[in-house]
């Protein structure tokens, strides 16, 4: 079995607890405008590693790992390859090595719910990004319904998974107040979210969009200002 | 023995008859492992010197870069006469030259270059000076000219061989200045003497100059008591306060840099040391901890100030006019004890008290063991002022005890008992293209002939278009690494027997053992680009791109290949290969004077400078492009993330490369993580 890697990037520092080691997945079904990662979209990308090689890779790290840190696989999209990520972590986990998945939620579905158990059973903690909470903002934000991911919230809350939730923050677009607290409402009826993250938006990914030739949906929507992110915090009662 | 100055002090093998700073110390220091609440603001006064030394600094900026400069008077130990800032404001006194920012003139390095120095900056050298100099007293870099071989200059022309010290002062030597201040002059000159007394046997010549250069070092040390005088202290004695301690160890390193204009200048490790006299006197109650903290900021001052007469290209190379003060800082004993008192606190607190600045070059010696207040507060000055070195004392501890100091940035040696011959370094990417084209350097002209100049002896280029075959380039590299390091260690050997002969640096050495260890400190520069190279050869296509008299001056890669610094072993073990080979081809060479040989993988800023003198190489980079500084990985080529980064220069085998391993690493707070 071998898995679709964008790349590896050995310091993570903002992507779950502690020094953690990234793993970014090729492929993602969503196509969010604001992504800063437009090429690990294309699922023929990318190159592909055997769930022991990457396991391999991360392990030479596990020293920096004392601080709560670990391995977090992101991407593009973890789901699109869940058998390699649940043969990884339950290498790492066998090895005493906390994992994290930083997922969209976008490809749950009940009917596949054996295959999603097997993965939990070996992640620590789930980053789980709550792009929009309304229905119709989200197919504008990213061409897919928030449903899924909604109910994927909800089932890990049933199963006491610990997940972090975070929330992109794009002036005119997700920032608005009210939908800022129907989000809060939301997250208010789960019981397993330890942490709630507001990323305020940045315009590093502009580069890559020029490189791949791809029009850039937010041309000239600057990052949230400093008392916007507050009041963001503010209403999801981040202290 | 027993002074007056040592009440109060528990006695022991340091009081017995014999010099052992260290014994003084692990008996009688007080480890500290609170937080930094105790620390005190500057004085007024203190505040009041630093202004005054702000607006000299100012004015010498307007001046283009040096205020005044003396064109006369030779610097010795007692040259001139006592100099102030502002007499009633300073707590710690002694100038290089009797003038703040007054430039002195020291020609025993070399009269060329003190008077190019003086010229660049619109001053002219007294004819008589000048006559001296050059008819009558001959200087270290006429006797390193006199005895050069062809092949030698071919290598210095080329630049080969880069920055070697024949022109200018060696430096690195670290005189153990606070011998000084436990037991005054008088009990260190009869201890050399009892020394010197010992020294008999058959007159060899290494007998002979060890018994001329230990009458050299008493000299010396009468020469700093007079000159200590002439700013009305009795330094024949110890120190009897803490104010006193700093001032007679003060002394002993104004002695050093006004007796040597060396490369770097560096002070030891004394906050430790001096915390024992200042813990004296806040007992007694006769200082109070914001007195403590004036003497100490006071002292940094002093040190901050520390000026040479040096040609613009020595700044160029440096980027900066650095001097290399660097203190070392906490580490751990041995016993398990820390080394961090209060002082290591107050000596960081200057970076607060007197604003940030490069010199003197602070230097924590770190330890996972330290005590995390003192950890904390170091975090704490670095996120405030980007001020602090670290080095791992952890590393270093194990063969060098806990009782050593770094020189310059990153050698380390026994404070008093080591000593080292500064060898600059040899190019490792120049070399690698020697290797290919025969020793034909890529750049450099033969001036009768007009085509490339043949550096090394005619061995056999690698021929054909390629592409180039790395077991073929393997072997003639090392043929190549053969003759490179020989020529290296003889072009230093010449070296420093002329800088014992003509500048021998009396008054540092009066201040070691005088059975001293003997580093000889080789360097290398383009370890990232030659091991890039050497990837490039064997994993991709590299076809060398020939010019009409036949030279590989550019390549054509075909290919990816694994760079060095992505935690990837096929091309981080070329650059430990690399290490360790040059090293041992070092060790195979006689080294002077028993000296014991050792390596450092440390350019700093003289990479811009040495990529200058280098062609295109096989891993891409542009002729002309810097090399990486130290053990860095090529810029940009490292993309797998810091501690991937990180993970390849730790591959480097310390053993090999004892001398010290440089990598330089900037991050910005938000690569760190969030706020909160």
């Amino acid at each position: 079995m071998t898995g679709k890697i964008h790349s590896f990037e050995s310091f993570g520092t903002v992507d779950g607890p502690g020094i953690r080691f990234v793993v970014f997945v090729q492929g993602c079904p969503m196509r969010c405008m604001y992504c800063h990662n437009p090429d690990t979209w294309s699922a023929s990308a990318g190159t592909e590693h055997t769930p022991e090689e990457v396991a391999s890779r991360a392990m030479k790290y596990k020293s920096y790992f004392t601080g709560g840190g670990g391995v977090t696989v992101s991407g593009g999209e973890p789901l699109l390859q869940a058998e390699f990520v649940t043969r990884l972590f339950t290498i790492l986990k066998e090895n005493g090595i906390n994992t994290a998945l930083d997922t969209s939620g976008v490809l749950f579905n009940e009917a596949d719910q054996h295959k999603f158990d097997n993965l939990l059973a070996v992640t620590d903690l789930v980053l789980l990004d709550i792009k929009h909470i309304d229905d119709g903002e989200h197919k504008k934000l990213t061409g897919h319904s928030n449903k899924n991911i909604l109910a994927f919230a909800r089932y890990l809350s049933d199963m006491d998974k610990p997940v972090w939730i975070r929330h992109v923050l794009v002036p005119g677009i997700t920032d608005d107040d009210g939908y800022l607290n129907e989000l809060k409402t939301f997250i208010s009826t789960l019981n397993n979210v330890k942490k709630v993250e507001v990323l305020p938006y940045h315009t590093m990914g502009e580069v890559k969009y020029e490189k791949l030739g791809i029009p850039y949906p937010l041309k000239g929507v600057q990052p949230p200002s400093p008392e916007r992110v507050k009041n963001a915090k503010e209403i999801l009662k981040i202290k | 023995m027993n002074y007056k100055a040592w009440e109060g002090f528990v006695p022991g093998k340091w009081s017995d008859d014999e010099v052992n700073v260290r014994d003084f110390i692990q008996r009688n220091y007080t480890p500290y492992e609170g937080d930094d609440s105790f620390l005190e603001g500057p004085t007024d006064a203190t505040q009041k010197l630093w202004n005054e030394i702000l607006d000299l600094s100012a004015k010498e900026r307007e001046a283009g870069g040096v205020l005044k400069a003396d064109t006369k008077i030779v610097s010795t130990l007692t040259s001139h006469k006592a100099g102030y800032i502002d007499k009633d404001l300073e707590k710690i006194v002694g100038l290089q030259t009797d003038e703040p920012f007054k430039r002195a003139l020291q020609p025993f390095g070399g009269i060329k270059m003190a008077e190019q120095a003086l010229n660049m900056y619109g001053y002219e050298i007294d004819p008589e000076v000048k006559t001296i100099f050059t008819k009558y007293r001959k200087t270290h870099n006429d006797g390193v000219y006199d005895a050069y071989t062809p092949e030698m200059r071919r290598a210095r022309t080329a630049h080969i061989l880069t920055g070697l010290p024949d022109t200018y002062g060696r430096g690195r030597i670290v005189g153990d200045y606070r011998r000084v201040a436990l037991y005054g002059i008088d009990y260190l000159i009869a201890q050399k003497q009892k020394d010197k007394l010992n020294m008999d046997g058959d007159m060899t010549p290494d007998k002979i100059r060890d018994r001329e250069e230990l009458s050299e070092q008493i000299k010396a040390l009468g020469d700093l008591k007079t000159m200590a005088a002439e700013y009305g202290f009795d330094i024949s004695r110890p120190a009897e306060t803490a104010q006193e301690a700093i001032q007679w160890l003060y002394f002993g390193y104004l002695g050093a840099i006004k007796d040597q204009n060396g490369a770097a200048m560096s002070i030891g490790r004394n906050s430790t040391f001096l915390d024992i006299y200042i813990e004296r006197d806040l007992k007694k109650g006769i200082l109070t901890e914001k007195e403590a903290q004036e003497l100490i900021d006071q002292f940094v001052m002093k040190l901050r100030i520390v000026k040479f007469m040096r040609i613009k290209e020595y700044n160029e190379l440096f980027s900066g006019d650095p001097t290399w003060v660097t203190e070392s800082i906490g580490g751990m004993g041995v016993d398990g004890r820390t080394l961090v008192t209060k002082n290591s606190f107050r000596i960081l607190h200057t970076l607060k008290n007197l604003g940030p600045a490069p010199e003197s070059n602070l230097t924590v010696l770190w330890s996972k063991n330290l005590p995390s207040g003192f950890k904390k507060f170091c975090a704490k000055t670095s996120i405030e002022t980007s001020a602090i070195q670290y080095e791992s004392d952890d590393l270093m501890r194990p063969e060098m005890g806990d009782d050593y100091c770094i020189a310059c940035c990153v050698s380390c040696m026994r404070v008093g008992k080591d000593m080292q011959f500064f060898g600059a370094r040899a190019n490792l990417a120049k070399c690698l293209l020697y290797a290919i084209n025969g020793g034909k350097d890529e750049l450099t002209k033969d001036k009768k002939t007009g085509k490339a100049l043949q550096v090394s002896p005619m061995f056999a280029p690698v021929s054909g278009d390629g592409p180039l075959d790395y077991n073929e380039v393997i072997v003639k590299y090392e043929q190549m690494m053969d003759w490179l390091a020989g020529l290296y260690v003889n072009t230093l050997n010449l070296i420093h027997y002329m800088h014992d002969k003509y500048s021998y640096e009396a008054l540092e050495m009066a201040l070691h053992d005088t059975k001293v260890r003997r580093f000889f400190a080789t360097g290398i520069a383009g370890l990232s680009c030659a091991a890039d190279s050497l990837s490039a050869i064997k994993y991709a296509k590299v076809y060398p791109v020939r010019n009409e008299e036949g030279l590989a001056v550019d390549f054509k890669i075909e290919g990816d290949y694994p760079k060095y610094g992505n935690n990837d072993d096929r091309a981080d073990q070329i650059a430990v290969w690399l290490v360790k080979t040059f090293m041992n081809k070092i060790k195979s060479h006689y080294t002077y004077r028993e000296s014991v040989p050792t390596m450092s993988i440390l350019t700093i800023t003289s990479n811009v400078v040495y990529g200058k003198k280098t062609g295109n190489t096989p891993d891409g980079r542009r002729a002309g492009q810097p090399l990486a500084p130290g053990a860095n990985p090529m810029h940009g080529r490292d993309s797998s993330g810091a501690l991937a980064s990180l993970e390849s220069v730790a591959k480097l085998p310390y053993e090999y490369s004892r001398d010290g391993i440089s990598n330089t690493f900037s991050v910005t707070p938000a690569s760190l993580g969030k706020d909160d």
